[in-house]
């Protein structure tokens, strides 16, 4: 019963995207005299299909989680993906930890984010409408990938008595939000993509500013989603690294990139009018990549702990939907670009030009990782040579690439938009410049070994850090989302300290202790005293006691586990890490090797908080100026509250 | 030709140059940098000299694993028609099993035994990374819903 109603929402939620994409187009025509009526009646019957298409995707979504958490296994996807013993919080996260589950979050994302635009209705109703009708297009062709290719309703008859629970790996607290946080960002751009498209076929200038919340919403939702899956791979793997360019890690560097790139472009189109076409372009090209990503990570084209097993008429359906998709927007846009009026002047010095700077590092970083993430797949079509790119490529494209950006991240706010003064910029940072160089000085005198690439990295952190504080007290008595630039660039320092100092300075070791033996790992003495088993609510533990030791006395104890999860049969390992917050001791329990005897590997990580704090203060800079938006567009719409100026 | 017009076409110029410099690196790299997939039968076949990194897979032979001294681990990887020994020193991945699918990244030693730095799994019973479905495929070593 549960089963057919979800079925049938998600059928109403179809017939109200068609609705929705033919009511908005129409309604994104001009009012001629004798037509006025019509538009405006589009218009209005685009605002209410979308809402009640929001409605019906809610509601098949709500009846999947029922059946999740009420354990429903005649519903094939939770029999396959849940268990009775399984925690309640992992019962509801299982509903996204399959492919079917997943792509319904994915156009309930959609869904949301179509249902907020309708309702904001920013940039006035021809816009809106052709948005919406944009929108509508692509809820259509998600749903329909979903109810034919990877329906999550599908029955088991007779239905089983317990489920097969859960991959292990994914029942974790930071994996359970990683998913709907992606995709927040991920489909978030899809807004952005079509106020872009809605731009293109009504002609309006003002769609920058129309779409900036949103633009917004999906930078940050983006940041915090790949922030908590680098830290899940962190604590979860038992590797000790935090980023391992991984081609589905990199399917959401990607898009992340890129709207960064739109971000600082559209804001020069909002301010100045330039780059009109290459701010269109980039959030084409944002949501572009938000669906190649989709495509690597659910069709099974690649090895990752991501790929569900999965049937290769998925992986072609998202690759017509890629093309249609791709293909229309760049097809729209060699079409319509051209009429638009062209861009404003700018000096060579000028905020403009650092935001162009700005675009064409990023532009060309997110190039390189799709170059890597994407020639092996190339190269194995072509000639079913099977190959994979190392960290090693990334290390030295990626990152020059990257660091070069960051060097010039600080002049931009420095100058002014249209004309701006080089010398006085140089001027004003020359503090930050002298903290950079302080930084440099004290890692080559205090951390040992020395390196020159983590002098540098410091140089830089110090430079980023002390600009955005100088940009601060610059601003000092402004609006409070007038210090957005400043915390976002500060937390680009602050993440880049962790990433050097987790990279050049982790010491490791991996020893086999029995009990009351000691090991050594950088500053710290560990006694291993033995391990004992555990039991869970879904899985049984070896769980190792290591105390960390101040000479004689125990500091505290540290426990690794390795988890075995008897109704999915697997075993996984679970890490123990103690954090100073400058500092992780991070341990990972390895195999009995008989006699009490117990390999385990220890890693000192310096710094590795500061990786997330960063991605955490960026995404704090991005919440300040979404709500300065909001802000503002409350004072402008009720001007009575506020007295005249 | 005014100032204006030959600033934007400096500033195409120097455009156009940075994604040069960037497409060469980004190919130099690329041919330096990528590691190859084998099997141990396209070792045999393709003479890999020592000391080439590339990621080997295949399937643990049964019987084969054993701990050394320290914390080192030596097994075989096969693939039915031809084998290769395999050392590491680390933490096998929990689901690392005798007689299942796996995949090292690392380089030949002078001896022939394949010395990896990096050892994977599958990340679950039912999933197996694609490039190991097809070398086994290979050997006909492979069952469809296995």
């Amino acid at each position: 019963m549960l089963g057919e109603l979800g079925q049938l929402a998600l059928c109403f939620a179809l017939g109200l995207s068609l609705v929705m994409a033919v009511s908005g187009l129409l309604g994104a025509r001009a009012g001629a005299p004798n037509s006025a009526l019509n538009s405006e009646l589009a218009r209005s019957i685009a605002s209410a299909s979308t809402m009640g298409m929001m409605v019906f995707v809610v509601l098949a979504f709500g009846v999947l989680l029922t059946g999740f958490v009420t354990s429903d296994f005649s519903i094939a996807v939770v029999a396959n993906n849940s268990h009775t013993l399984k925690p309640m919080i992992y019962k509801i996260t299982g509903v996204w930890g399959n492919h079917e589950g997943s792509m319904l979050l994915w156009v309930l994302v959609l869904s949301l984010y179509a249902g907020a635009v309708a309702a904001m209705g920013r940039g006035g109703p021809r816009l809106t409408s052709a948005a919406l009708g944009v929108q509508g297009l692509l809820a259509v062709a998600f749903i329909l990938f979903i109810l034919f290719t990877s329906n999550p309703f599908l029955r088991l008859d007779p239905a089983p008595f317990e489920g097969a629970g859960l991959n292990p790996l994914l029942q974790d607290p930071g994996l359970a939000v990683h998913p709907p946080m992606l995709y927040a960002g991920y489909v978030g751009l899809s807004a952005s993509f079509s106020y872009a498209a809605a731009a293109l076929i009504v002609g309006e200038a003002g769609w920058a500013r129309a779409a900036r919340p949103f633009m917004l919403i999906a930078w940050i939702a983006l940041t915090c989603g790949i922030a908590l899956g680098s830290w899940w791979a962190y604590y979860e793997l038992g590797w000790g690294g935090f980023w391992f360019w991984d081609p589905v890690e990199n399917a959401s560097l990607m898009p992340w990139l890129i709207a960064t790139a739109l971000l600082h472009s559209a804001l020069a189109t909002e301010k100045s009018g330039a780059f009109r076409t290459w701010t269109l372009l980039l959030a084409i090209g944002g949501f572009s990549l938000s669906l190649i990503g989709t495509f690597l990570v659910r069709s099974g084209v690649l090895s990752s702990v991501h790929a569900f097993a999965s049937d290769p008429t998925r992986g072609f359906f998202i690759m017509v939907l890629i093309f249609c998709a791709i293909g229309g927007a760049l097809g729209l846009f060699a079409w319509r670009a051209p009429t638009l009026q062209s861009g404003a002047t700018f000096d060579t010095v000028s905020r403009e030009s650092a935001l162009l700077l700005n675009n064409v590092f990023l532009v060309g970083a997110c190039a390189a990782v799709f170059v890597g993430t994407l020639y092996p797949l190339g190269l194995d079509a072509m000639t079913g040579q099977k190959i994979s790119v190392g960290p090693p490529y990334y290390a030295l494209t990626f990152a020059p690439i990257f660091l070069a950006l960051l060097l010039l991240v600080p002049f931009g706010p420095q100058l002014g938009w249209r004309r701006g003064d080089h010398k006085a910029a140089f001027r004003a940072l020359l503090p930050a410049l002298g903290l950079g160089g302080v930084a440099a000085v004290a890692v080559l005198a205090i951390a040992s070994p020395r390196f020159l690439t983590g002098a540098l990295a410091f140089a830089v952190a110090g430079w980023l850090i002390g600009a955005s504080v100088l940009d601060f007290f610059k601003r000092k008595g402004a609006r409070a989302s007038a210090f957005a630039a400043a915390l976002a660039h500060a937390g680009l320092g602050v993440t880049l300290m962790g990433v050097a100092g987790t990279t050049l300075w982790r010491s490791e070791a991996l020893d086999v202790v029995g009990p009351g033996e000691t090991m050594t790992v950088g500053p710290y003495t560990l006694r291993f005293d033995g391990v004992a088993e555990v039991k869970g609510p879904n899985f049984q533990a070896t769980q190792a006691q290591l105390a960390l030791m101040d000479g004689s006395r125990v500091v505290t104890v540290l426990r690794p586990e390795k988890r075995v999860y008897p109704a999915e049969g697997q075993e996984v390992a679970d890490t123990a890490i103690r954090t100073t917050g400058m500092r992780d001791l991070y341990l990972a329990l390895g195999d009995d090797r008989g006699n009490g005897r117990w390999t385990v590997r220890a890693y000192v990580s310096p710094l590795a908080p500061f990786i997330w704090l960063g991605a955490l203060v960026m995404a704090a800079g991005g919440f300040l100026s979404l709500w300065g938006r909001l802000r503002l567009k409350l004072a402008t719409a009720s001007p009575a509250i506020q007295p005249a100026e | 030709m005014n100032a204006k017009k030959r600033r934007r076409l400096y500033f195409a110029a120097a455009l156009v140059a940075a994604g040069g410099v960037l497409a060469v690196a980004i190919v130099y790299q690329l041919g330096n940098n990528v590691l190859y997939f084998y099997s141990p039968s396209d070792i045999a076949q393709k003479h890999v000299e020592p000391g080439v990194a590339f990621r080997i897979g295949g399937l643990v032979e049964k019987a084969s694993v054993r701990h050394g001294a320290s914390a080192d681990v030596h097994f075989v990887v096969t693939d039915g028609a031809r084998s290769v020994p395999v050392e590491f020193a680390g933490v096998l991945p929990a689901l690392f099993r005798e007689g299942q699918g796996v995949v090292a990244t690392g380089a030949l030693n002078p001896t022939g035994t394949f010395q990896a730095t990096e050892v994977l799994a599958k990340h679950d019973e039912k999933y197996m990374p694609p490039e190991l479905v097809a070398a086994l495929k290979r050997q006909g070593r492979w069952k469809e819903g296995e």
